[in-house]
């Protein structure tokens, strides 16, 4: 396929991404506005976080308890990112049967 | 960099002092501003400039390269076992009041259940995600 066709073929793409997303911005409020459909869990986080969680800091009790799936994957992007920087700078020494002809710093 | 007296002297009285920082603000996280991610942080920063004061050599002299790399899944690993305490108990993944357990003193350094073990987890993770990155980097130079 040509460059042409393939930029042809990613504007439906990007409207089809951009559209939800913009919709949702949409339906945010404006800024300042004391809409309660929004502020809900806000005021149930600063009345009755220290008794569910136990946590006087929080935010430390919001994003570990609350929101510790969050978090958890937050640890795991941590991690996939040393994973990635390992895979491509640190070489794996080689077997001597290896016939993949690459070379490999001692 | 081995004959700089000053760099070694300041280093030697400087590293242990924000490891012992590091470990403060990361059991100290339910309590006051901080925990794991900033902790793990200085933690990793005090190893950073413990390799550019002594070296490379010194660094895995002290903490092995293999053992660095096995220590990368512990944290990660270490999370999602504690999530599975509420599991066990019948309730929710990574559940901690719901899960019947003592929540303790608010205020109290053990206390918030399963909150600061948690911590200790993400900590441990960033710590040696900054050590190795940089570690990684610097010996691929």
């Amino acid at each position: 396929m040509k460059p042409r066709h393939l930029m042809l073929l990613a504007l439906p793409l990007v409207l089809v991404i951009a559209l939800p997303m913009l919709m949702v911005v949409a339906t945010m409020p404006t800024y300042g506005e004391v809409n309660p459909t929004f502020n809900y869990v806000i005021e149930h986080y600063n009345a009755h976080a220290l008794e569910e969680t136990g946590a006087t800091n929080v935010v430390t009790g919001i994003i570990l308890d609350y929101r510790a799936y969050d978090t958890l994957i937050e640890t795991t992007v941590l991690f996939t990112g040393t994973i990635g920087v390992l895979l491509a700078l640190k070489s794996v020494p080689r077997r001597r049967g290896d016939l993949s002809g690459r070379r490999h710093n001692p | 960099m081995d004959d700089d007296i000053i760099l070694n002297e300041v280093a030697t009285r400087v590293v242990p002092m924000i490891c012992l920082f590091g470990v403060y603000i990361i059991f100290n996280g339910h309590l006051s501003p901080g925990g794991g991610f900033a902790g793990g942080t200085v933690i990793g920063v005090a190893m950073v400039l413990f390799s550019l004061v002594f070296g490379l050599r010194a660094t895995f002299a002290m903490v092995p390269e293999n053992l660095l790399i096995l220590l990368t899944s512990l944290g990660p690993l270490w999370y999602a076992v504690t999530g599975l305490v509420g599991v066990f108990r019948g309730v929710g993944f990574l559940a901690n009041a719901n899960a019947g357990i003592n929540l303790g003193a608010p205020g109290s350094l053990f206390s918030a259940g399963l909150i600061p073990v948690i911590t200790f987890g993400v900590g441990i993770s960033v710590a040696i995600t900054v050590t190795i990155l940089f570690v990684i980097l610097v010996e691929a130079d």
